[in-house]
């Protein structure tokens, strides 16, 4: 490889490796989309704020909330579902869910995820909004931003970062209600109770909603989220995303009466660029930074709408339709394709392997462990014993008992230390461990290893629990090794 | 000559850098990137300050915090131990009999006697009472002082044959062959016997033949049954081993059996009280009984 090396008068001299941030004052517009995206926010924020106050009765001594992450208890609640450490997987599972419906819904609809239901676009738009409120639309932004200094542009600023601060700080607050009693929690904190690991966190996640909603905004989807940059592989022509009909549109201009002929439709009114909240021209072409909100195609329908033109210059729709258009055939929508049913059986696949795993869910579960050291003793009598640990998961709310049986070796004999094998008891919720002591005849065992079962019934329901283990025993004649 | 800082075909940018032709583009990073660069430097030189962070010869830069990690552990040991206060409390207030007989309080002495165990006693017994050549397993039935739990709690607290404690577990066995109580042929017929009395393979070095145990039966019942008792059954009181199992202290083979009996060796187990908590010791005897079911 040969590097030339840079030549004085070939510097760079315009361009730098660094750019300036460019703020962007996405103005109000009102449109099919705008309503969209305006449910869409309610129903999400509604459910995000209000769901830790949704109450859920597990009966005395328990939690009450329906959806309700203990840390410190070890417990996962999603209303009737209580989901144990050990078994987290239900939690990979439902990422793992969520991320195939991104697929899905990509391959379909392109970027809905990024434009209507991605946090930092939710919370980005609402930040917005009260901006808008504040300081007024994009005109009146651009012209405080260049005013001197003020008392009215002080006070402006000001009563804009305390209302930002204040929804951060709710936002911060509701987060850890899904770890703590939110109404517990409400009260200590109005009190002056609450632990410093709580208010840490409030405080955390008050920090990152304002820095991300407030100042980082599209930042954060062009230079630091993963998503953008792979999402493209889920799409294909007939995906939908918003385009720009450049067959149509082409070429913009400010309409005059004698040149109406030659120009296309786009009048050049740079209201597209003007609304979008990423700040870029969706007439380029579709791009990275696009995160198909739609909300630059309400504003061209409001402005083809004015002048009398067809509607949907800037459009929802695939490439493949655009491309039809504009070859005068007719739009042909196309949602099963290869990826899309591979995605929506990878979804189905997933949903009923789910489903299947907790409705079949084991209210108990019964784990063996077998002694290291010693492997086993001989004793007085010439009969071996080993030694286990045993741990019975009773995830029952009541304490229960259960009946301990051994099978694989005759005459095998059970012997559990401080219970007996017949009504071993654990406690409601909870693990029991217990010393498990299992003794052999010797001229039973016809090899060193031999496999056998542990199960644990419970004696009030019949449920059944079983694990398979090794009792170890002499070097027998018959082994080979 | 095109100009090098813009690319024809994009009409971007570039940075003037040429590798075999090619011509790198300027995507300019943002310069906030470059912000989070310097305040994370900036970040790093204050963990310096605050932290213990430089090491000096004899020392390190203590960091203006004072910043301790043997200081956080001794007090994350100190709230550990006041967490477990109210367990030890119960333990040290019930016999060794209560704590077996309550599930809390015996899974509580299950792990910490399992801990002290591994620290104090795995040395000679072996992780799990496994036991080493001349150190009783302690996993099996077979019991030289005693398997319940008194028993066991009395040999952790005194000891076995422990100078430093009165009332140890002491017994000496005589030395029949240096001290010429009996003769070598004795010995032999003795050993041939005791080794019968398990029913084990009889070993070829001991030559025993019907008439040699025959012999040896007479000398046991002469010299041994005092403490090793009729049957040959042992006595817990004394400390006497059972020999009529196939479980041996120092060997069952006829060499190890003719040595014990010419010049017994005598093992010494140190005693622990004083140098563990009463709790403690209540702890390691119900752990070291549950280990094989005790007696």
């Amino acid at each position: 490889m040969q590097i030339q090396p840079i030549k004085p008068e070939q510097t760079v001299s315009s361009t730098s490796l660094y750019a300036d941030h460019v703020k962007i004052y996405p103005q109000r517009i009102w449109g099919r989309f705008r309503v969209i995206k305006w449910s869409a926010l309610s129903l999400l924020l509604g459910i995000y704020y209000l769901a830790p106050w949704l109450r859920w009765d597990r009966g005395p001594g328990r939690p009450d909330q329906a959806l309700l992450l203990d840390m410190p208890g070890r417990r996962g609640y999603f209303f009737w579902i209580e989901i144990w450490p050990q078994e987290v997987y239900y939690l990979a599972g439902l990422l793992i869910l969520g991320a195939i419906g991104l697929f899905l819904a990509t391959s379909l609809l392109g970027r809905v995820w990024c434009g209507f239901t991605c946090p930092q676009t939710v919370w980005t738009d609402l930040f917005m909004q009260v901006e808008r409120w504040i300081e007024g639309d994009r005109n009146a932004r651009m012209k405080l931003d260049q005013e001197p200094f003020s008392l009215r542009k002080a006070w402006l600023k000001t009563a804009k970062h305390g209302a930002w601060l204040a929804i951060a700080a709710l936002t911060g607050g509701a987060w850890i209600m899904y770890f703590n009693d939110a109404p517990t929690l409400v009260r200590d904190l109005v009190h002056f109770d609450a632990s410093l690991a709580q208010v840490g966190f409030i405080g955390l996640f008050t920090a990152t909603t304002y820095l991300l909603a407030g100042w980082a905004r599209e930042q954060v989807c062009i230079y630091m989220c993963p998503w953008p940059r792979f999402q493209g592989a889920m799409l294909d022509e007939h995906s939908l995303i918003v385009t720009y009909e450049a067959w149509r549109g082409e070429p913009r201009g400010k309409k005059k009466a004698k040149e109406t002929e030659k120009l296309g439709d786009c009048v050049d009114c740079n209201l597209c660029f003007n609304v979008c909240p990423t700040g870029i021209d969706i007439r380029n072409g579709p791009q990275l930074a696009c995160i198909g909100c739609g909300l630059c195609v309400d504003a061209c329908n409001s402005i083809m709408g004015k002048l009398n033109r067809p509607l949907e210059l800037i459009t929802y729709d695939s490439l493949s339709n655009s491309a039809a258009r504009a070859a005068g055939k007719p739009a042909k929508f196309k949602f099963i394709r290869t990826r899309t049913i591979i995605y929506a059986i990878g979804l189905v696949l997933v949903t009923a392997g789910m489903l299947f795993s907790l409705t079949t869910r084991a209210t108990m579960d019964v784990t063996v462990q077998a002694d290291r050291s010693p492997l086993f003793v001989k004793l007085g009598d010439g009969e071996i014993q080993d030694g286990f640990t045993l741990k019975i998961s009773n995830k029952n709310p009541l304490p229960m008992e259960y009946r301990v049986a051994v099978e694989g070796i005759d005459g095998l004999s059970i012997k559990i230390i401080g219970a007996d094998p017949q009504s071993v008891k654990v406690g409601g919720d909870s693990v029991g461990t217990f010393r498990l002591l299992l003794k052999a005849p010797r001229e039973n065992l016809k090899h060193r290893r031999t496999d056998i079962t542990i199960s644990a019934v419970n004696v009030t329901t019949g449920e059944e629990s079983r694990h398979g283990a090794i009792f170890n025993g002499p070097k027998h004649d018959d082994d080979d090794d | 000559m095109s100009d090098i800082n813009k690319d024809e075909l994009t009409g971007k940018p570039t940075t003037g850098h040429v590798w075999d032709g090619i011509q790198e583009l300027n995507n300019p990073l943002p310069k906030w990137w470059l912000t989070v660069l310097y305040a994370c430097i900036a970040f790093s030189v204050l963990w310096w300050v605050l932290y213990p962070a430089i090491p000096g010869i004899s020392g390190y830069t203590k960091g203006v915090l004072g910043y301790d990690q043997r200081k956080v552990y001794s007090e994350q040991a100190a709230a550990a131990a006041e967490a477990q206060k109210v367990w030890i409390d119960k333990i040290s207030a019930s016999t060794t009999e209560q704590i077996n007989g309550d599930a809390e309080l015996l899974n509580f002495a299950m792990s910490g006697g399992k801990a002290i165990f591994n620290e104090n006693c795995a040395a000679c017994h072996a992780p799990g009472g496994a036991g080493r050549p001349a150190f009783p397993v302690l996993a099996d039935d077979d019991w030289i002082w005693g398997g319940d739990l008194a028993q066991i709690e009395q040999t952790i607290r005194h000891g076995v044959r422990a100078t430093t404690d009165d009332a140890t577990r002491m017994n000496i066995m005589p030395n029949f062959g240096t001290d010429g109580v009996l003769t070598p042929e004795q010995i032999a017929d003795v050993a041939a016997f005791v080794m019968s009395l398990s029913g084990e393979k009889s070993d070829p070095a001991a030559a025993a033949t019907p008439e040699s145990i025959e012999r040896g039966k007479q000398v046991f019942a002469d010299n041994c049954v005092a403490c090793h008792g009729e049957q040959g059954k042992g006595n817990l009181e004394l400390g006497a081993p059972n020999l009529t199992d196939s479980i041996w202290l120092y060997g069952g083979d006829a060499k190890t059996i003719t040595a014990q009996i010419t010049k017994p060796r005598h093992g010494v187990m140190p005693a622990w009280e004083g140098r563990l908590t009463d709790a403690q010791i209540k702890m390691l005897a119900v752990y070291v009984h549950a280990l094989g079911g005790g007696q």
